[in-house]
C-alpha cells in the first residue's frame, strides 16, 4: 500500500481548489480594516497657524440642513430638458429641480453625484456617512452586526449636539442603532411594497421640519428603487413615483428657512432594468441637489457641472455645519461650496484652508491606516506625503509672508496651492478606490476555471482509478517537478524584477501548470484503458446527477440560498428514497409480504430473490426522513426571513428563566450527551473492539465518561452562575475556566492515543493442542456466536506466511506447535479507530455549542449512521464482494448533502450576524490574548457539521464491509444444511478484504477522496460563479457573497478533514501491518 | 406478442381517464359559486381525486383489464372490496407521512396535505387497486424492471412514475419569492402531480406502442 503518494495527490488537488478560491477572492472579494479612531473638536488633524477661528475646525454655516435621500435617483431622472418633447416615463418629472437652479442660480444645484461600487444602498449609506470607500467585508472590531463603527458624519453630529432627527429605510437603525435623537423606521425588505416607506415618511416630515425641534432631519425615500427593482425605470409606476418625488421636493422647499441647507440625494443609479449593485456607468451616476434659500454659491455656472464624488458630500457637510470631518473621511470638499459671495480674496483664504484642513484629515487617516493595514501600496504613499508635506510648506511660506504680495500675486498663489490640494485628495482617493473598490475580472474568471479544471481532475481521477493502480510517478511527480520549477523560474524572473507579479498570480500559474502537466501525463499514460468516456450518455439523466445538478442550479437563486435548510433535507431524502427504489426495480430486493387479511387466492408466481432486507431498507428510510425532520427544529434565521422565528434552542440554557423547564432541558442534554456515549460504547462492543486492555481502549472505557461528566459540570456551572453565592463565585469562575480545558485537554489525550496506537485489538491466546489458528472474532469472547465469526481466509494467508517464514528461516517444523490466537475485533479495526475520533471530535464540538444543541448532535450522528447502513445494504446488495471497494456517487453526494443539511440544524446560517461568537469563550472566560484560538473555536463551532462528516467520510468506504457480516451469514445459513464444508469459505473476512489487496485499497481511498472533493467542489464552483455572474444582484452583498464565503471555508474545513480522516485510516493501517509482523514473529517463537 | 386491441382498449381508457381530470376542472364552476382552482383549491382537490376513482372503477367494470380466472361469491367480493378500501385508506395516510417527512408542514394545513395524499393516492394507488386488485404482491412484481405483464401494467408504471414525479417537481416553485398564489403549498404540488398524471396517461400508448417489438408479455 502506497501511502505518501495517496496523500500527496489529494493536497495537492486541495492545494489547487484553495489557489483557486484564493484568485476568485483576491478578485471578487473587496476588503479594508476599519479604524476605530474620532476626529474630535479639540484635536484638528494638526496644529497649523493660518486656519480661521473657529469653534470647530472651521466657521460654521449653516445650523440646519435637511438631507432627503431618494434612492436610486440616478441623475438622468433629476435632469431637466426643456428641449425633449417626447419624454420618457422618468424624464422631465423632476421639474421643481429644474426650475430652481434656472431662476435662482445662486442658490441651487444640481450635480451627478458618482458613486463607488458597490452599489448596494447599505455599502452606500456606510459610503456617505463615513467618506470612505466601504468594500463588502469591512474588518472592524464586530462582525455580529451591521453597525458602523466607524467615525461617521451621523457620530460627528450627534457628538456636537446636533438633534439628528431619521424617517424612512430601517437599514439605517441596523447602521446606527440608537443613535438618532427622533427615528421613524419603515421596513424596507419588501422590494414589491412601493408605498408604505415614502407614505410613512410624509406623514412625519412637514411636522417635524415645521416643530424646530431637530437641527438635521434626514428622510430616506425608498419607492423610486423598489419601483426600479419591481417595474425597471422605463414604467408608468416610476414616473408616477417621481412626480410624487417632485411635489415633496417643492412643498419641502415651503417650509425651510434660510438658515437651513436643503441636500437632496441619490444613493446610487439603476441598470435599464432597475438592479444595481455593480459599477457599470448607470448605476454609479446618482443625483445631488444642494438648495438653500440663503445664497450658496458665488457664481453662475455656464455649462454642466462636474460629477461630484459620492464621499465629497462629506467633508463639505461637515465643515458647512461646523463640525470635525469624519476621521477616515476621504472625500474632498465640493469646490463651489466655499467660494462664498465675500470680497474675493477672503473668500480664497477661507477655501484654501477649508482645503488644507481637509487634506491634513485626510493624510492623518492615511497615516494611520497604513500603520494598521498593509494593503495600501507603500510606494504610492509615500509619493503622497512627501506631494502633502511640500504643499503644506508651499501655503505656510505664503501665508507667512502675505503682506509682501499684492492682491492678485496672492490670489493666484492660493489658487495654486488650492490645485494642488485638490489634485492631493483625487490621488489618495484613487489610491485607496484601486486597492479597495475595485473588481478584477480577470482574477474571478481565472479563479472560476482553476476551480472547474480541479472538479474536472477530481471527476477523471475518481472514473479512471478503478481500473488500475495509477502510476504515481507520472502523475504526481512529474506535473509537481513541472509547477515547482516554473514557480522557481517566475520567482527569479520576480526577483530580477523582469516581470511584476503578486503572489495570487504566482500560485494560480504554478496550479495551472501542474494541472495541464498532469493531464498531459493523464491523457498518455491512461488514454487507451480509459473507460469513462465511452459512458451513455443517459447516465447523466441518473438519480444522484439530477440530484447534483439540482444543487447546483439552487445556489444561483437567492430564494433557494435563503431556504437551504429546506432544500438539502429534501434532496437528501430525495436522493436515498431514489436509490432504494432503484434497488427494487432492479428486483435485487424483494419487499416482505404486506397482508393483513389473509392470503390472496391469486398468488404471484414468480419467486424473487426474497430478501428481509427489504423491510430494514424501509424502516432505514423511515428513519432518516424522522431524523431529517426533527433536525430542523434547531434550525438559526436569517434577516431576509422575517416571518422566521429562530429556534428556542439556541440561546443558552443560563437565559432560560422558569426553573424547572431549565432543569427539564439540562436533564435532557446531558441525557442526549449519555446516549451519545452509550451508543458509541454499545457499537464498538458489538464488533468486540472494547476488550482489549490497550490504552486506547481503556480511554474508550474510562475517558469517554470522564469527558461526559466534565461536560455536565461545566453546564451546570455555567447555566447557573448568576444564582451562586458570592463566596463561591471565585471557585465557579475558576471551574468554569478549568472543566472546559480539562476536556480539551483530554480530547487531545485520546486523539493522541489515537494517533500512538489505533489498535483495538484483543488478542487471547491459548495452548492448542489440535493445530495453530489465527481466529478472529467479534462479540464478547466467549459468547455463544464465537464460533461463526471465525476469519479462515486470515487465518489461511497467515498460516502461508508462516509457512513460509519457517521454510525460509529453515526453521522446521517447529511452528506448528505454536500456539493459537483469537483476535476480537480485527474485522472492524479501520472503522474502531474512526469511530472513536469521530465520537471524540463530536463530543468537544458538543461544549462549543449552546447546551441545548446536544440532541442536534445526536441525531446528526444518528443520520449518518442511518446513511452508512443504507449504504452498506445497497452495496451488499448489489455486489458480491468486488464493487465493495468502489464508493458509489449517491453516497458521497448523500453524505455531502447530509453534511450542509447538519451545518443549518447545528443553529448556524451562512451569514455574519448568524455566527456563533460565545463559542470563542468557552474555556476562555476571560477573552483571549491573541486573535487565533478563537478563531479556531469560532471555526469549529461553525463548520461543524462538515468537520465531523468529512473526518468521516472514509466510514463510507468501510461501512459495506463491516454490513457484509450479516449477509454473509444468512448465505452461509442456507448452504449450512445442505453442505457443512463451505463454511470456511463464506465466513465475512469483513474489513480484512482491504487488507488483502492493498493497491486497490490505496486506489479506493484516492477514489473516495476525489469524489468527495469533486462534490465539495462543484458546489463551491456553483457559489463562486452565483457570487460573479450575480454580482448586479439585488441579493449579492447580502446572500451569494455571504454564501460564498462560507462555502469557500467550508471547502477548506472539509478538505483538510477529509486529508486527516484519510491519513488516520492510513495509520490504523501502518499499525495493523505491524500488529501481523508482531504475530508471525510470536508464532514464530 | 403484442395485442393490438388490448392497446386501443387501453388508450380509450387513457382518454378517460384525463378526461377525469378535464371534467374536474371545467364542471366544479356550474356547481359551486366562485369556484377556481387557485381560491378554492382544496375544493378541487376532493372533485378531481373523485373522478378519478370514479372514472378507474367505471373502467374496472368495463373494460375489466384483470380478468379474474375464478368464478368468486358474494362473501369474497364483499371481502375484496373491504379490502380495496383499507388499501387506499392506508395509502392516503402513508402519502401523507411521506410528503410530511419530505418537508410539508406537520400541524398546518394538515388538511390540505392530506387532501394531497388522497390525490395522489387516487392518481396511483387507486389505478393499482382497479388494475391489479387488493394484492401486494402483484403490486411488488410490476414495479420491477421485469415486472410488467401486459400493457395495463406498462401503463401503470408509466402513470405512476409520472405522478410522483410531477408532484416533487411541483415542490421546487415553492421557495421561489415571486409570491404567485399558485406557489402556495400544496397548490403547485398537486398541479404538478395532475400534470404529471395527464402526461402519463398521454405518454403510456405511444410508448408502448413505440416499444411494441421489444415488449413480449408472457401469458398469464
Ligand atoms: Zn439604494
Ligand atoms: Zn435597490
Amino acid at each position: 500500500m502506497r501511502r505518501a503518494p495517496l496523500l500527496l495527490y489529494l493536497t495537492w488537488l486541495s492545494v489547487s481548489f484553495y489557489s483557486g478560491i484564493w484568485l476568485f477572492t483576491s478578485g471578487f472579494l473587496l476588503m479594508r480594516i476599519e479604524l476605530n479612531n474620532q476626529s474630535r473638536c479639540s484635536e484638528p488633524p494638526s496644529p497649523a497657524p493660518h486656519r480661521q477661528a473657529a469653534p470647530c475646525w472651521f466657521p460654521q454655516r449653516f445650523h440646519k440642513a435637511v438631507i432627503v435621500i431618494i434612492d436610486a435617483l440616478k441623475y438622468d431622472f433629476a435632469k431637466y430638458n426643456p428641449a425633449n418633447n417626447n419624454p420618457k416615463p422618468y424624464e422631465n418629472k423632476l421639474g421643481i429641480i429644474h426650475q430652481l437652479t434656472t431662476s435662482q442660480p445662486q442658490h441651487a444645484r444640481l450635480y451627478p453625484f458618482r458613486a463607488d461600487p458597490p452599489t448596494t444602498t447599505m455599502q452606500r449609506i456606510k459610503g456617505f456617512t463615513t467618506g470612505s470607500l466601504p468594500t463588502f467585508v469591512d474588518v472592524g472590531s464586530n462582525f455580529a452586526s451591521y453597525a458602523i463603527q466607524e467615525d461617521n458624519l451621523i457620530h460627528q453630529m450627534i457628538q456636537n449636539g446636533k438633534r439628528v432627527v431619521f424617517m424612512g429605510d430601517d437599514t439605517w437603525d441596523g447602521l446606527f442603532p440608537k443613535k438618532f435623537y427622533k427615528s421613524f423606521f419603515f421596513p424596507s425588505f419588501n422590494v414589491k411594497d412601493l408605498h408604505t416607506v415614502d407614505d410613512g415618511i410624509l406623514q412625519h416630515l412637514y411636522p417635524t421640519v415645521d416643530g424646530g425641534d431637530w437641527d438635521v432631519v434626514i428622510a430616506h425615500f425608498l419607492g423610486v428603487d423598489h419601483c426600479g427593482h419591481k417595474h425597471g425605470p422605463d414604467h408608468a409606476e416610476t414616473a408616477k413615483k417621481l412626480t410624487q418625488m417632485n411635489q415633496v421636493i417643492s412643498t419641502l422647499i415651503d417650509h425651510l428657512d434660510d438658515q437651513t441647507l436643503l441636500v437632496v440625494a441619490g444613493d446610487h443609479g439603476m441598470t435599464d432594468t432597475g438592479d444595481h449593485g455593480g459599477d457599470s456607468e448607470k448605476e454609479v451616476t446618482a443625483a445631488l441637489f444642494l438648495y438653500s434659500k440663503a445664497p450658496l454659491f458665488a457664481d453662475q455656472l455656464q455649462t454642466d457641472p462636474p460629477a461630484v464624488p459620492q464621499v465629497n458630500l462629506v467633508p463639505s457637510l461637515s465643515l458647512l455645519l461646523g463640525i470635525p470631518i469624519p476621521y477616515s473621511n476621504l472625500g474632498a470638499i465640493i469646490d463651489d461650496l466655499f467660494g462664498f459671495p465675500r470680497d474675493k480674496l477672503t473668500a480664497q483664504l477661507s477655501k484654501t484652508s477649508a482645503y488644507h484642513l481637509n487634506a491634513q484629515q485626510v493624510a492623518r487617516y492615511l497615516d494611520s491606516y497604513s500603520r494598521a493595514a498593509g494593503d495600501l501600496p507603500a510606494d504610492k504613499l509615500r509619493v503622497l506625503a512627501d506631494r502633502f508635506s511640500s504643499l503644506t510648506a508651499e501655503y505656510e511660506q505664503l501665508m507667512a509672508h502675505q503682506e509682501q504680495q499684492s492682491e492678485e500675486e496672492l490670489e493666484a498663489h492660493l489658487q495654486m496651492i488650492i490645485q494642488g490640494l485638490r489634485s492631493y485628495l483625487d490621488q489618495a482617493r484613487e489610491v485607496c478606490m484601486e486597492s479597495w473598490a475595485r473588481f478584477h475580472p480577470l482574477h474571478m474568471i481565472m479563479g472560476c476555471i482553476i476551480l472547474l479544471t480541479s472538479c474536472f481532475l477530481c471527476y477523471i481521477i475518481a472514473e479512471a482509478g478503478s481500473a488500475s493502480t495509477l502510476p504515481y510517478k507520472y502523475l504526481l511527480g512529474y506535473p509537481l517537478l513541472f509547477s515547482i520549477s516554473a514557480t522557481a523560474m517566475l520567482g527569479l524572473a520576480i526577483w530580477m524584477s523582469v516581470v511584476e507579479l503578486d503572489l495570487v498570480t504566482v500560485c494560480a500559474a504554478a496550479t495551472i501548470v501542474y494541472q495541464m502537466s498532469f493531464y498531459f501525463n493523464f491523457r498518455t499514460r491512461k488514454g487507451s484503458e480509459m473507460s469513462w468516456r465511452k459512458r451513455p450518455i443517459y447516465l447523466i439523466l441518473s438519480g444522484p446527477w439530477v440530484v447534483l445538478l439540482v444543487r447546483c442550479c439552487s445556489l444561483f437563486s437567492d430564494s433557494y440560498v435563503v431556504a437551504e435548510a429546506n432544500v438539502a433535507p429534501f434532496l437528501l431524502t430525495s436522493l436515498l428514497t431514489v436509490t432504494v427504489v432503484k434497488l427494487h426495480w432492479d428486483s435485487k430486493l424483494m419487499l416482505p409480504t404486506f397482508n393483513p387479511l389473509g392470503n390472496e387466492s391469486l398468488k404471484p408466481s414468480l419467486t424473487p430473490t426474497y430478501r428481509k432486507d427489504g423491510s430494514r431498507l424501509l424502516g432505514l428510510l423511515a428513519a432518516l426522513g424522522l431524523c431529517v425532520r426533527l433536525s430542523g427544529l434547531f434550525h438559526n434565521c436569517r434577516e431576509e426571513t422575517p416571518d422566521c422565528q429562530p429556534s428556542s434552542f439556541l440561546s443558552p440554557l443560563s437565559s432560560v428563566r422558569d426553573p424547572d423547564i431549565k432543569n427539564f432541558s439540562y436533564l435532557c442534554c446531558i441525557v442526549c450527551l449519555g446516549f451519545i456515549v452509550f451508543f458509541i460504547r454499545k457499537w464498538l462492543q458489538h464488533y468486540g473492539n472494547l476488550n482489549s486492555s490497550s490504552p486506547l481502549v481503556l480511554y474508550v472505557r474510562w475517558g469517554f465518561p470522564l469527558i461526559v461528566l466534565g461536560i455536565a459540570c461545566y453546564w451546570a456551572l455555567s447555566s447557573g452562575t448568576e444564582d451562586s453565592l458570592a463566596k463561591l463565585r471565585e471557585l465557579t469562575h475558576l471551574a468554569l475556566v478549568v472543566s472546559p480545558r480539562a476536556i480539551y485537554a483530554l480530547a487531545a489525550l485520546g486523539l493522541l492515543l489515537i494517533l500512538w496506537n489505533p489498535i483495538t485489538i484483543f488478542m487471547k491466546s491459548r495452548a492448542s493442542d489440535e493445530d495453530n489458528t489465527v481466529t478472529t472474532y467479534h462479540g464478547a469472547p466467549g459468547s455463544a456466536a464465537e464460533l461463526q465469526h471465525v476469519i479462515p481466509q486470515i487465518y489461511r494467508k497467515m498460516q502461508r506466511t508462516l509457512k513460509s517464514r519457517l521454510q525460509h528461516g529453515g526453521v522446521g517444523e517447529d511452528g506448528k506447535k505454536g500456539t493459537a490466537v483469537e483476535a476480537y475485533g480485527l474485522g472492524s479495526v479501520y472503522s474502531a479507530a474512526m469511530v472513536i475520533t469521530i465520537s471524540i471530535l463530536t463530543l468537544v464540538l458538543i461544549m462549543l455549542h449552546s447546551e441545548r444543541l446536544t440532541p442536534a448532535f445526536l441525531l446528526l450522528l444518528l443520520e449518518a449512521f442511518i446513511i452508512l447502513h443504507i449504504h452498506g445494504h445497497v452495496a451488499n446488495l448489489y455486489s458480491d464482494g468486488v464493487e465493495l471497494f468502489s464508493v458509489p456517487w449517491y453516497a458521497v453526494l448523500a453524505w455531502s448533502l447530509a453534511a450542509s443539511q447538519h451545518f443549518y440544524s447545528t443553529g448556524h446560517q451562512p451569514v455574519f450576524p448568524a455566527i456563533h461568537w460565545n463559542s470563542a469563550f468557552v474555556g476562555f472566560q476571560d477573552g483571549h490574548t491573541n486573535n487565533i484560538i478563537p478563531a479556531l473555536m469560532v471555526a469549529a463551532n461553525t463548520f461543524s457539521a462538515s468537520i465531523l462528516f468529512s473526518a468521516g467520510s472514509c466510514l463510507l468506504l468501510l461501512w459495506p464491509f463491516l454490513c457484509e457480516a450479516p449477509t454473509a451469514r444468512r448465505k452461509k445459513g442456507k448452504k449450512e444444511s445442505r453442505e457443512g464444508d463451505t463454511e470456511d469459505h463464506d465466513m465475512p473476512m469483513m474489513e480484512m478484504r482491504l487488507r488483502e489487496d492493498p493497491d486497490r485499497f490505496s486506489v479506493a481511498l484516492l477514489q473516495l477522496g476525489t469524489k468527495y472533493l469533486f462534490i465539495q467542489g462543484v458546489q463551491l464552483l456553483s457559489c463562486v460563479c452565483a457570487a460573479m455572474i450575480l454580482r448586479r444582484h439585488l441579493m449579492v452583498w447580502k446572500v451569494f457573497a455571504p454564501k460564498f464565503l462560507f462555502e469557500g471555508l467550508g471547502f477548506v474545513v472539509s478538505s483538510l478533514f477529509l486529508l486527516l480522516g484519510i491519513a488516520l485510516v492510513l495509520r490504523v493501517d501502518c499499525a495493523v501491518s505491524n500488529w501481523f509482523k508482531r504475530l508471525i514473529v510470536q508464532q514464530n517463537r | 406478442m403484442m395485442d393490438e386491441a388490448e392497446l386501443r382498449r387501453l388508450s380509450a381508457g387513457h382518454i378517460l381517464c384525463g378526461l377525469a381530470v378535464v371534467v374536474s376542472l371545467g364542471v366544479p364552476p356550474f356547481l359551486f359559486e366562485d369556484f377556481s382552482l387557485l381560491g378554492s383549491h382544496l375544493t378541487w382537490l376532493c372533485v378531481c381525486s373523485a373522478c378519478v376513482i370514479t372514472v378507474n372503477v367505471l373502467l374496472l367494470l368495463t373494460l375489466k383489464p384483470n380478468p379474474s380466472t375464478k368464478r368468486s361469491s358474494f362473501t369474497h367480493k364483499v371481502n375484496k372490496l373491504y379490502r380495496t378500501c383499507l388499501y387506499f385508506f392506508v395509502s392516503c395516510l402513508l402519502f401523507h407521512g411521506i410528503i410530511v417527512l419530505y418537508g410539508a408542514p406537520l400541524v398546518e394545513s394538515v388538511g390540505e396535505t392530506f387532501l394531497f395524499a388522497v390525490l395522489l393516492s387516487s392518481f396511483t394507488t387507486s389505478r393499482c387497486l382497479c388494475i391489479l386488485g387488493p394484492n401486494f404482491h402483484a403490486w411488488i412484481r410490476v414495479f420491477s424492471k421485469d415486472g410488467a405483464m401486459s400493457v395495463w401494467d406498462h401503463s401503470l408504471q408509466i402513470t405512476t412514475f409520472c405522478s410522483i414525479v410531477g408532484a416533487w417537481l411541483g415542490a421546487f416553485p415553492i421557495p421561489l419569492d415571486w409570491d404567485r398564489p399558485w406557489q402556495v403549498w400544496p397548490i403547485s404540488c398537486s398541479l404538478g402531480a395532475t400534470f404529471g398524471y395527464v402526461a402519463g396517461l398521454l405518454l403510456a400508448p405511444f410508448w408502448i406502442y413505440w416499444n411494441r417489438k421489444r415488449l413480449t408479455y408472457k401469458s398469464r
